[in-house]
């Protein structure tokens, strides 16, 4: 029997890393990267909860959060390939045109 | 059984942990798809073990297939190099990791306090495709069509975003100078 805090904790593990890369990293698509990291992260609690109550709504819950991830990740590299083409840039610096 | 699966949480947790890391790493945006992959993959078999099979298999070929094939296809579209690390406040550069670390330090302590009693219990697979289906399709209706007209939009958005604004003198462009535009984006 594997005590669910070892996949609470490693779900931790996982979000941390998620929001580090997150703040740390300087093209925009690492930056997206890093939030699909948190999502399966969290993805994985929800699962382990499901799992200890034996209640199915938190597999319902992960479906929907893939089905509304894919939809998301679609958008978003539509309005990263968007960017790119206006800027010629990815970097995050260099994406200042609501700052001034 | 019991030790079996210890192993295996250690095993595939180990390998979720050194793709994480492996991405928050590497510079190219390419090594940090490739390793998110490695996350999603190890990430199916611990949802194999807690008995979500189809979950698993949708992390597989949704995740794991569609939307990182989207993005190492966008990456090699825009061909995206290492950027130079950015300058950063000298705050953030001390401050930063033991930030991560006591991030970190909050949600295992709040987890392992909280559910120190917790076990998981061995065995088959509880959750079966065909009870999902019921769930999705008698609970779940609503959301269900809901995601659809999402699906729609999303879509329409993508395609809106991502289409070249039409030029009004693309008829007289001469082929050359469309195939120098096409290959630039």
């Amino acid at each position: 029997m594997i005590p669910l805090s070892y996949y609470l904790i490693l779900s931790g593990i996982l979000f941390t890393l998620g929001v580090a890369g997150f703040i740390v990293k300087s093209d925009l698509i690492s930056v997206f990267i890093s939030i699909e990291l948190m999502l399966n992260a969290v993805n994985l609690s929800l699962i382990a909860f499901s799992h200890y109550l034996r209640d199915m709504t938190g597999n319902l819950f992960v479906f929907f959060v893939m089905v509304v991830a894919a939809a998301e990740a679609a958008v978003g590299l539509a309005i990263i390939i968007a960017v790119v083409r206006n800027r010629q840039t990815l970097s995050l610096d260099e994406m200042d045109l609501m700052k001034h | 059984m019991l030790n079996l699966q210890l192993i295996l949480f250690l095993i595939f947790g180990a390998l979720a942990v050194a793709g994480g890391i492996n991405m928050l790493r590497s510079r190219s945006p390419i090594y940090g798809a490739l390793s998110l992959i490695l996350v999603m993959g190890a990430l199916a078999v611990l949802y194999l073990l807690l008995g979500a099979e189809f979950i698993a298999f949708v992390q597989i070929l949704v995740y794991a297939g569609a939307i990182m094939v989207l993005f190492v296809f966008v990456i090699m579209l825009l061909n995206a190099q290492p950027l130079p690390p950015h300058e950063r406040a000298r705050f953030a550069r001390r401050l930063g990791l033991p930030a991560i670390f006591i991030l970190l330090g909050i949600l295992a302590a709040a987890f392992a306090l909280r559910y120190s009693r917790a076990r998981l219990a061995a065995g088959s697979p509880m959750f079966h495709v065909r009870s999902i289906g019921q769930a999705l399709f008698h609970q779940g209706l609503l959301p269900f069509e809901a995601t659809s007209v999402l699906f729609l939009v999303g879509i329409a958005g993508a395609v809106l975003l991502a289409a070249r604004p039409e030029t009004q003198s693309s008829g007289t462009d001469t082929p050359a100078v469309k195939a120098a535009d096409r290959s630039g984006l």
